[in-house]
Formats: C-alpha cells, sequence, structure tokens
C-alpha cells in the first residue's frame, strides 16, 4: 500500500486540475467513501472483539449524526471501547476515540478545564461539561448525546446562535452614568458588592442551563436561565446606579422574563460553575416586585 | 468577498481590544476567530494584570522589573509602553465593568507577583483572565461588531514581491466551519493577526487545544520575520496529569513549594535565597525539575504546592478557582492537602516581528497579544505581564490600523535597521518539504503572489488557492494528521522543553523532518462539508510542524543560558555575542536565519545588563 499511495495521489491532484468536477473525480471521491465505510467496518469489528479482551476500558455509547453523509444522515449511535486510566473525563475519552478509531467524530472543546464552555453535553442524561466530568463517576455504558432543545448541526456539536441571541437580549453590558472624573478615576465597589455578583460573574456560556429548562423548551422567546444570571450580574452592581437598574428590571419583567421561570431548579443542578441560578432569578423577581410598590 | 476597514483575526483579549480600538477610530472592523469570543483562552488566564496604578509604585519600575524578567532580551520601547500604557487600560476595564476584587476602601486589589518589586497584579479572584474577556466581549456587543464565529482563517492574502518589506497585505481567506464555505476578507486598511498561543506544539501545556499558533505560521509563510522562538515560558505550577494551570498567585499570595524529603528546596537548595517560591518562574521551573533530577521529586515527577496554611478563610476569597481546579482535575481537595505541581509549557514570548505600534514589515498586517514579538518579554515573561500586553498592544494596533497616529515606531521590522545573517548547523534540511512554492497546494506552502494584481483580485486568487488546497485535502487517501501531530508534541516535550541539549534539539529537527514528509501524504477521512473538524485540526497540524521547527532551530543556533533558554553546553548568558534577537524568515520554504540586535536604550535611561538574581 505504501508504494502505490504516492503515485496515486499525484494521479488525483493532476486530473483534479484538469477537470475539477467531473465524474471521474465523482468516481473517486465514491470509492473513498466505500473505503473509509469498509476502513468503519474493520474499526467496528475490532472493537467489539477488544471489548471482550479488555477489562479495563469503557464503553461509549456516542450520539452521530450527519446531514450530507450516507449512513449518518439518520442519527445513529456508535459503540467506541476507550481504555481508561485514572482521571479520565468523558472528553478525553472521546478525544480518544476521535483520534485512535474515527477522525470524524465531532465535538466542540478547547480548553479542557471548564473555563471555554464549548463541551456541554448530555451525558447519561443529563447536561455536563465533558471536561470535567470523571468517566469513573457513570454508569456504562456512557451515553454521550447532543444538548437536548437545541438544533444538531453535526454529531455532538448544536446550534448555540439561539442561546446567544438571548445572551444578547438583556442588554449584557456595563452601564453607568456616573464614571468618576479625571484620569486614571477607579469606581469604587465594596467588598460585599462584589461579592454578592460574584458567582454570577463565573458564567461560561455552556448553555447547560438552557438546555435542561423545561419552560425554554416550551418558549423560544424565553430569556432562559443564563441571559437572567447576566442580567442579575448588572442589576445588582452597585456601579451601575439607580436609574440603570430601573431599566434593567423593565427589560426582566417582559412577557418572556423573570416570571416565566416556575423555579424548578433544574438550571440550577446542572451548572458546572455552581451558579444559583434559580436564586438569582428569584431574587430579581423580588426586586421587581419591590421595584414596582415603589410607584404606587 | 467580504470587506471591511479592519480584519481582525482571533476574538480573545487582544483580538476584542484591537476591534474596539479600531472602532473608536470611525472603522468597519470585523473579527474573524474559529472560536466563538468567550470561548478564547484568554478566559483561562487566572493570576492578573501588572499595572502601575498605586502612589508608590510607577510605570518605570515595572519596565525596569520586566526588562530584568526579560533577562535583557526585551526591546526597551516596547517594555515601555507596556509599562506606560498598562494603567489606563487597566481602569479602562474598571470603567467597562469589569468585577476585579476589591479593597475594604473599594479600589481593585493588587497582588504580589514574581519579579515584581511592588505587588502591582491587579486581579479578579484566580480567575482574571475569565472576567476581562466576558467584560470585553460585553463591548463588543454593546458596539456591535461584527463577528464572524467559527470561521477559520486559513490563509493571508498578500502580495508576492521579492522582499517581504516590500509586500502588502489585502485580506484573508476564512473557512466557515459549520457550512464548508471558502470566501474571501479584504481589509481595506489592515488585517491584525490575534490568533495567541501555540502550546499545542509540546504535549504537556496549559494551552487550549485550539491554541495551535495558526497566525505565528501564517505570517512566516506570507514572509514575516518570526522572532525569538525558542523562548518557551514553562510555567512551574500546572497539574502533572493534565497541564491545568493552577496560578502564580498561590505563591503570590503565600504557597509553598516542597520536595518529597518535605524540604522548602527554593531556599534551601539555594535557587532563590532571596525571592524563594517567587523568583521568576524559569528559575521555578528549573528548581523544580532539579529536584526531580535528583531523586526528591514525589514519584519521580513533580512536587508540592502547599496553601493549606493560608486559611480557608483567605483561599475561598482570592484562589477559590484553584479550589474547583485541583478538585476536579487531580482529585485533590486543596484545603486538606498540597497541590501536584510540575512545570507546563504555558506562554511563548517569541513570535511575529511588530514594532510598538503592532505593525509587520509587511504593509497593512499587524500582530497582537501572544502570537506578537515586540518584543516585551524578551527570553522570560513575569507572571502578570500577559493580559496587560493584550489590551496595551490590542490597543494601539486597533487604533493604528484605523489610522490614528501613534508617532514613529523606535522598533525596526524586516530588514529595515540592523541586522546580521546567522549560520547554524542542523542534522537535516529545515523548511519544505519536497515541492515548494505554488504548487504547494496540499499543505498551504505558498503564500504570495501577484504583485500586479488588484487587492480584490488578490484576495480572490488566495481565496482559490485555498480552495483547492481543501479539495487536495478531502480527496487525499493519505495517512490521519493526529499521529503526525502526536509525534511532534512528544518530541518537542522530549527535547526542546526546559533543559536542552544539542544532541536532543538535533533529535527533535530530524523528528521534526519526518513529520513534514508524512504530512506530505496527509488526508482528511471526514468527506463532510459540515463542522469538519478533521479538515481543521490537519490544516493546524501543518501549522505545528512550522512552529516546531522554528522554535527548535532557534533553540539549537543559541548557544547561551538566557531567561528560559538554558543550554547544558552553555551555562552561561554570554552578552557579548548574544544581545541580539533570533529572527528566522520562511524565505519560500527555506528557512533564512538572521539576527537583529537589542534596544536596550529607554525614553531617558539605558538598560545596563546585570546579573539577574531573585
Amino acid at each position: 500500500m505504501s508504494t502505490q499511495l504516492p503515485e496515486q495521489v499525484e494521479e488525483e491532484s493532476s486530473a483534479a486540475e484538469a477537470e475539477p468536477t467531473s465524474a471521474a473525480q465523482e468516481r473517486r471521491l465514491e470509492k473513498k467513501r466505500q473505503r473509509a465505510e469498509e476502513k468503519e467496518r474493520q474499526r467496528q469489528a475490532e472493537e467489539a472483539e477488544k471489548a471482550l479482551d479488555e477489562e479495563d476500558t469503557y464503553h461509549l455509547k456516542v450520539f452521530r449524526y450527519d446531514p450530507e453523509i450516507a449512513g449518518k444522515k439518520e442519527p445513529r449511535f456508535d459503540d467506541f471501547h476507550v481504555p481508561y486510566h485514572k482521571g479520565m473525563t468523558v472528553l478525553d475519552a472521546l478525544m480518544y476515540a476521535r483520534d485512535t478509531y474515527d477522525s470524524s467524530l465531532t465535538f466542540r472543546h478547547s480548553c479542557r478545564q471548564a473555563i471555554c464552555g464549548s463541551d456541554a453535553m448530555f451525558v447519561n442524561g443529563s447536561q455536563r461539561l465533558c471536561c470535567k466530568t470523571q468517566l469513573s463517576d457513570l454508569e456504562e455504558p456512557v451515553r454521550i448525546e447532543p444538548l437536548p432543545h437545541a438544533e444538531v448541526v453535526k454529531d455532538l456539536v448544536v446550534d448555540m446562535e439561539h442561546f446567544y441571541d438571548q445572551m444578547e437580549a438583556v442588554e449584557p453590558y456595563f452601564q453607568t452614568n456616573e464614571l468618576p472624573e479625571g484620569e486614571l478615576e477607579e469606581q469604587h465597589q465594596t467588598r460585599e458588592n462584589r461579592e454578592k455578583v460574584k458567582m454570577s460573574t463565573r458564567c461560561i456560556w455552556c448553555g447547560a442551563c438552557m438546555s435542561s429548562c423545561n419552560i425554554a423548551a416550551g418558549d423560544n422567546q424565553y430569556l432562559g436561565p443564563a441571559a437572567l444570571n447576566k442580567a442579575y450580574r448588572f442589576t445588582m452592581d452597585e456601579r451601575e446606579g439607580e436609574d440603570m437598574k430601573q431599566q434593567r428590571l423593565e427589560i426582566l419583567e417582559q412577557e418572556h422574563g423573570v416570571w416565566r421561570c416556575q423555579t424548578q431548579f433544574s438550571c440550577t443542578e446542572v451548572c458546572p460553575k455552581d451558579i444559583p441560578l434559580t436564586e438569582h432569578i428569584q431574587e430579581l423577581k423580588r426586586e421587581a416586585v419591590k421595584n414596582n410598590l415603589k410607584f404606587w | 468577498m467580504h470587506e471591511h476597514d479592519v480584519i481582525v483575526v482571533g476574538a480573545g483579549g487582544a483580538g476584542l481590544r484591537a476591534a474596539i480600538a479600531a472602532q473608536e477610530e470611525g472603522a468597519d472592523v470585523a473579527i474573524v476567530s474559529k472560536l466563538h469570543p468567550v470561548r478564547s483562552h484568554t478566559g483561562a488566564a487566572e493570576g492578573g494584570i501588572n499595572a502601575a496604578l498605586r502612589e508608590a509604585d510607577s510605570w518605570e519600575d515595572h519596565a525596569y522589573d520586566t526588562m530584568k524578567g526579560s533577562d535583557y532580551l526585551g526591546d526597551a520601547p516596547a517594555i515601555e509602553t507596556l509599562a506606560q500604557d498598562s494603567p489606563e487600560e487597566v481602569i479602562q476595564l474598571e470603567h467597562w465593568g469589569m468585577a476585579f476584587s476589591r479593597e475594604e476602601d473599594g479600589r481593585v486589589s493588587q497582588r504580589p507577583f514574581g519579579g515584581l518589586s511592588f505587588p502591582r497584579t491587579t486581579y479578579a479572584g484566580a480567575e482574571t483572565g475569565h472576567q476581562l474577556l466576558h467584560t470585553m466581549y460585553e463591548q463588543l456587543v454593546k458596539r456591535g461588531i461584527e463577528v464572524y464565529d467559527e470561521w477559520y482563517v486559513l490563509d493571508l492574502a498578500v502580495s508576492d514581491e521579492d522582499d517581504p518589506e516590500d509586500r502588502t497585505c489585502h485580506g484573508v481567506v476564512g473557512y466557515d466551519i459549520q457550512s464548508g464555505n471558502i470566501e474571501g476578507f479584504r481589509a481595506r486598511d489592515g488585517v491584525i493577526l490575534a490568533t495567541g498561543g501555540l502550546g499545542q506544539v509540546f504535549d504537556h501545556t496549559t494551552n487550549a487545544v485550539a491554541n495551535t499558533g495558526d497566525g505565528v505560521a501564517m505570517a512566516y509563510r506570507a514572509g514575516v520575520p518570526i522572532e525569538d522562538m525558542e523562548f518557551i515560558q514553562f510555567h512551574p505550577t500546572s497539574l502533572p496529569s493534565t497541564g491545568v494551570l493552577i496560578s502564580e498567585g498561590v505563591r503570590g499570595e503565600g504557597g509553598i513549594l516542597y520536595n518529597s524529603e518535605g524540604e522548602r528546596f527554593m531556599f534551601e537548595y539555594g535557587y532563590a535565597s532571596n525571592d524563594g517560591e517567587l523568583a521568576s518562574r524559569d528559575v521555578v521551573a528549573r528548581a523544580e525539575l532539579s529536584e526531580v533530577n535528583e531523586g526528591r521529586g514525589i514519584e519521580d515527577e513533580y512536587v508540592h504546592l502547599d496553601m493549606r496554611h493560608l486559611g480557608e478563610e483567605r483561599i475561598t476569597d482570592r484562589l477559590e478557582n484553584i479550589l474547583h481546579l485541583a478538585k476536579d482535575f487531580e482529585g485533590v481537595d486543596a484545603l486538606e492537602e498540597p497541590m501536584p505541581v510540575k512545570p507546563g509549557q504555558h506562554y511563548a514570548m517569541g513570535g511575529i516581528e511588530t514594532d510598538e505600534n503592532g505593525e509587520t514589515c509587511i504593509g497593512g498586517l499587524y500582530a497582537a497579544g501572544e502570537c506578537a514579538c515586540a518584543s516585551v518579554h524578551g527570553s522570560n515573561r513575569l507572571g502578570g505581564n500577559a493580559l496587560p500586553e493584550l489590551i496595551v498592544f490590542g490597543a494601539r494596533a486597533g487604533h493604528h490600523a484605523a489610522g490614528r497616529d501613534l508617532g514613529e515606531a523606535e522598533i525596526t521590522t524586516g530588514k529595515r535597521g540592523e541586522w546580521e545573517s546567522g549560520d547554524v548547523e542542523t542534522p537535516v534540511a529545515p523548511g519544505e518539504a519536497g515541492i515548494s512554492g505554488a504548487d504547494a497546494v496540499a499543505d498551504g506552502g505558498a503564500a504570495a503572489e501577484g504583485s500586479d494584481l488588484s487587492p480584490d483580485e488578490l484576495v480572490a486568487r488566495a481565496t482559490e488557492r485555498t480552495d483547492r488546497r481543501v479539495d487536495a485535502l478531502l480527496e487525499n487517501d493519505g495517512r490521519n494528521h493526529s499521529e503526525i501531530r502526536s509525534d511532534v508534541q512528544e518530541s518537542m516535550t522530549q527535547h526542546v522543553n526546559v533543559f536542552r541539549e544539542e544532541e536532543g534539539l538535533k533529535q527533535a529537527l530530524r523528528d521534526i523532518r519526518d513529520a513534514r514528509e508524512a504530512y506530505q501524504n496527509v488526508g482528511v477521512a471526514d468527506q463532510s462539508r459540515t463542522f469538519n473538524t478533521d479538515l481543521l485540526h490537519t490544516i493546524e497540524t501543518r501549522n505545528i510542524i512550522d512552529i516546531a521547527e522554528a522554535i527548535t532551530l532557534g533553540a539549537l543556533a543559541r548557544d547561551e543560558f538566557r531567561g528560559a533558554h538554558w543550554r547544558k553546553e552553555y551555562q552561561e548568558r554570554d552578552d557579548e555575542n548574544w544581545l541580539k534577537h533570533t529572527m528566522l524568515s520562511w524565505n519560500d520554504g527555506s528557512p533564512e536565519l538572521w539576527y537583529k540586535p537589542v534596544l536596550l536604550e529607554g525614553e531617558e535611561k539605558r538598560y545596563e545588563p546585570k546579573i539577574r538574581s531573585y
């Protein structure tokens, strides 16, 4: 095979230049696809054998879908048996499966340390950040699916646009009319106030909460726990001042705002950064009531 | 074809600050980034931002500490710019609402950090980068700056004059990860590279999987010299199993390092008799590995970092994030037991050569942040100096690209100033494997073409070339890239790590050569146009190969010990011969080594190299 391959490659690329969209190219691609499928079958056979051989492996069942690839247009689950080492996370296992068995296995990931928020998935029936989920905490087989209530782009990747839209709908930026005068003058903030907003600033936009929320699933316009938490972060920040707080509460009180939350705590349960989301939403409701009483 | 005044590539701290700055000047600016902005690795920075905010402190002291930390390989104009601009940039962040930790009186908190003569590291718990990244992204949303997120820039559209100094960059070619479309982006005024780190060149790194040095590799191949690549920072406290970073803030707050004998080795073995754990990072990293090599490591691999004596209240207040990281990624309760730590690749001091305004020698092409080398950090970066670099030089590049007059730069780029040629004996030829020049489509070999083309035609031409490259990768039924990548990573960690010796460096060059040859036959198995990460990672792997080679070439050439660069055969800093920057030009596939002098002349004084002790 190693002696044949280079020749074949050369032939392919020169032909491709001459007639880029020819039927010949299509045939070659078809062949490549067939070879890939053959490899895949082989792999699965080897995999099955390995699973019997080795006890120290973890069995993953991974959701697969690709709108363009025959055999993946209909969603299916693939089995992977991944050798286990102490401390191995779900993300480690996915990376191993991709790099060793199937390079088309697709998922978002980047920092590997629970700060970029890329790899929230549905693992054994619950929203989790794969990089901070130990395999040893999970029952086998470990079932890995994309986040529910979001459109699947491919395999474990979901479309995050709706989530981002909701985050951006709450004026998610600091606003104040009272910046200190003078060069290099900072605003002052009490330690207590910083402490009050601290947990809310920890959000990494992973989308786990939104995916877990029944209300968000039924009401597409509901701002959702992450966006409301973002609003909380600014509403409670004393540096913004009272007039801004007024403006923020108006946004939050809209039809698809805080009052939709039915305090089921599912968001709080799945948040990988332990943000007390439900409490924050409840507190915003109280602030809204207080604020409305003020104007009676 | 998309068209904007300024295109920023990358959406971490430097990219976001650059985009905001360009818009402040009235430019129509867009960001093109392979990750959504909040996913950027700036978010993982923990410790803080050095800025001389207080009366007892001064920018001059910050500059002096930085120059000393750089082991006199930083350029004074860049260092002084950093120290002068940092306070206003930090206050700007505060005005944008960043959630800094606070003092009793309500002012922002500062903590001691390694190599600093004043506690000027301004912080937000142990999650300063996260707070900074999100605060700046909020400003982006407020200003309505356009972001092409999950668009991966595959190439630069640069004209092809003989000398890089005569070339112009007119835009970039982007690949829409979600759809697989390849489209040109024309930049009327400038392209700013802010692509961040390159840690994936090594296999034990604090860097994200996305940190593959794309910007450095693209600029290098387009003709921009890359500078001081051999200087890689190994952070002394990364978790052994994953490389996850444990902030220097732990030592800043009083955390202590112990060897397996329970000895406080930084003092007891004289590695840093004055500053101990708070010596500069290069010093501490070498001390840890020396302990392990002397048989005083734990499990022959790591040492212990203990912060239990600080007490739960102080730890929770200032270092809470560290408790989570130690628990989640090493299974250690840091309130009850010491944390295992060892050096891990953390930061690249070198990068794309720029002046203090972020400009490269190619017209219209800028770089800022970790991918750039101005040079602020010289041979060793001080903790707390990366975040100010992002905001200071991000802002300057953005302003300058959009037309603000920042005065003439003192640092010269390319071969415009004083330079000398260099030579290094290599066991194998570096550079392009096999075919080179315009035919090297599959691996993005050629970057420049057509000086007689209009800017639009040039971007269109680059886009077609990228199309062909992607098609070739998809059609080729070759080897998967992942093994090639891990071979390079393993070789780099084995041979081009904290301790370096000639034979090891040569072996790394051989391994990299093998990887290049293997890459000639790389193929992408995934045939889908939708979210094809197989293709993406394959292209990144090519960048990793080019960068690994540049780091190793520089390390082999520099026969002295300076800052983070330790050589077994040469145990002294050699100011007589080596007060100069290592420069590498891609030179159409046959890398050329040359040098330019370090600038030690500051605004008001000259920084005389002194013995660096802590």
